[in-house]
């Protein structure tokens, strides 16, 4: 197993009475793709800015390269590429200033920045804008701009908090793809997101938050395997209520979900499953066969989905 | 060699302010030739025919000037420590970024300083320049009077700064002009001596820094005398440009990092 980048012990983080974070345990390893799966509020950003060392923790322990942010916050920050939530690039700047500047507190010098520079804006096919006033970019490009940024001190682990929140399905893709490429080129990356489709995507491994707490971990196949069954039957039917109607079909698959618009059914084989829906004469208005993804994994462990 | 971190923000203020320095220099120019034609030679004419507000027989353009350059400087440290202070706060949020990167809490606040002061020096140079185009001071006068207008203009910055950053939206910022700035720039010796004011009120001059600027540099430029002995109104300006400062930093990390 390779080296350990970042360890946390019952990692607390309290804001005056809120527990944002609550007695978390996690380790992430060299080389791998993290994630924090989570609605808002449910401690992921909290986390990561005690990772960054913007964020002093509460309570329990927590070692970034191993050193401890409470007291190498300088050293430990100089090692680490973080893109924010918000993007906080300088608007009237161009895009090579931006990245620029912020290699300087770095303390890069110009000649070495000058070339990586270069290779950052190839990399979030952002060349053709490298004069540009930031102001003139989309929010795909600023956000590409924001993972360039990062970059530019050539970080060990990079953070990336809802790196696609906010953009549009095209826009995401992109990122998706940049992102990928960088996990194959085997940087460390540490995603937030409440997007499963995401972490599915891009995570080797990930923790589901919830209310502060890590709920559950492992891989995405795994925590599949674990909380859901291979495929999932949708059906709407014309009703009310759903809830009530749940029990007519009871027992078709291993579990059934109610949602406020429809049930969900938890089986082997969706195909099968809707002809034991028929059979029992229950004729939904509507029904979706498909794999169970993270969203399961979540609603089971929460009882809740994960975007309202 | 590398470069310090308390000085690594310093080049960033200096690249934003790349995009409104003709502005600034212009205004720069002009601010203090436009005050020293009106205050000093238009009004001064008629000053100097009735009355001798410097007590030794120069001309009011002369002894007006200095105190001028104080007033200066104090306008532009406490302008310095307000608006680009809330833009990278709230506006830009450059300083949330910053403090991702190596740049501690008082690394940020000492570059947002030390560039406040090279912003108050450039002002005040220019000014103390200006001033010897007019007669007032000759080069020494000048160079000093540059040196002390910088330390009064930090001495105002420190603690401008430190109040910015607990605002959450900029109203605070207007207020500071309106019954700070204004009746500081009126009351404290620099169109008229304090002590044309009652005495009762005259020790609460003596609590305004820019009143000690204004000593310091009439002092230093025209060689005027002086209240109190120059070191203590030296030492009153960088205990409350410290005080400032400390206060800057303990301010900023209890906002910035949670």
């Amino acid at each position: 197993m390779s080296e350990i980048l970042v360890e946390a012990r019952g990692l607390t983080k309290l804001f005056d009475d809120f527990v944002a974070v609550e007695a978390i345990d996690f380790e992430i390893r060299r080389g791998e793709v993290f994630g924090f799966l989570g609605p808002n509020g449910a401690g992921k950003s909290s986390t990561m800015r005690m990772i960054g060392a913007t964020s002093p923790a509460s309570a329990g322990s927590l070692t970034v390269f191993g050193l401890d942010p409470a007291t190498d916050g300088r050293a430990i920050r100089a090692r680490l590429g973080v893109v924010p939530q918000e993007d906080m690039l300088d608007e009237e700047l161009t895009v090579t200033d931006n990245l620029i500047i912020y290699g300087r507190y770095f303390d890069l010098p110009r000649s070495v920045l000058r070339p990586r520079v270069e290779e950052l804006l190839a990399f979030a096919q952002l060349t053709e804008k490298r004069d540009a006033r930031v102001e003139s970019l989309s929010g795909g490009m600023k956000r590409r701009l924001a993972i360039a940024r990062a970059l530019v001190s050539d970080p060990e682990l990079v953070i990336l908090d809802e790196p696609t929140t906010g953009l549009d399905p095209q826009a995401r893709h992109t990122l998706w793809d940049r992102l990928y490429r960088l996990k194959q080129r085997g940087a460390t990356l540490i995603i937030t997101t409440h997007y499963m489709d995401e972490a599915e995507q891009l995570c080797d491994r990930l923790v589901v938050m919830d209310g502060g707490r890590i709920v559950d971990e492992g891989s995405p196949a795994d925590l599949i395997a674990r909380h859901a069954t291979p495929e999932v039957l949708e059906i709407r039917l014309n009703v009310d209520d759903h809830a009530e109607h749940a029990s007519q079909v009871e027992g078709i698959g291993a579990r059934v979900e109610v949602l406020a618009d429809r049930i969900l059914l938890y089986v082997e084989h969706a195909d099968t499953a809707l002809l034991a829906v028929r059979d029992r004469g229950i004729i939904p208005a509507a029904s979706v066969k498909r794999r169970a993804s993270l969203e399961d994994v979540f609603l089971h462990l929460t009882g809740r989905t994960l975007v309202d | 060699m590398a470069v310090p971190t308390a000085l690594r923000f310093v080049e960033a203020q200096a690249l934003a302010y790349r995009r409104v320095w003709r502005a600034s220099v212009f205004s720069n120019f002009l601010n203090p030739v436009l005050y020293l034609l009106a205050m000093g030679a238009s009004l001064g004419t008629l000053v100097d025919a009735n009355a001798d507000p410097s007590g030794f027989g120069v001309p009011y353009l002369v002894w007006l000037g200095p105190g001028l350059l104080a007033a200066q400087a104090m306008t532009t440290g406490i302008g310095e420590g307000a608006f680009p202070v809330m833009a990278g706060l709230k506006w830009r949020k450059t300083y949330h970024l910053v403090l991702q990167t190596p740049l501690a809490a008082a690394d940020v606040l000492s570059s947002i300083l030390l560039w406040i002061g090279i912003r108050v020096l450039q002002v005040s140079a220019t000014y103390a320049f200006i001033l010897v185009l007019f007669g007032v001071t000759d080069a020494v006068g000048a160079l000093t009077g540059a040196l002390i207008a910088t330390l009064t203009g930090i001495a105002y910055a420190a603690p401008m700064v430190a109040f910015t950053i607990g605002l959450q939206d900029e109203t605070g910022l207007t207020n500071v002009f309106r019954f700070g700035v204004v009746p500081m720039f009126l009351f404290s010796g620099t169109f008229f001596p304090i002590t044309q004011l009652p005495s009762l009120v005259q020790p609460i001059a003596w609590l305004i820094p820019l009143w000690h600027g204004v000593e310091l540099n009439r002092a230093a430029m025209i060689s005027a005398p002086t209240t109190f002995p120059w070191v203590v109104s030296i030492a009153y300006l960088v205990v409350v440009a410290a005080v400032g400062a400390w206060w800057a930093t303990r301010r900023f990390e209890r906002r910035l990092v949670l």
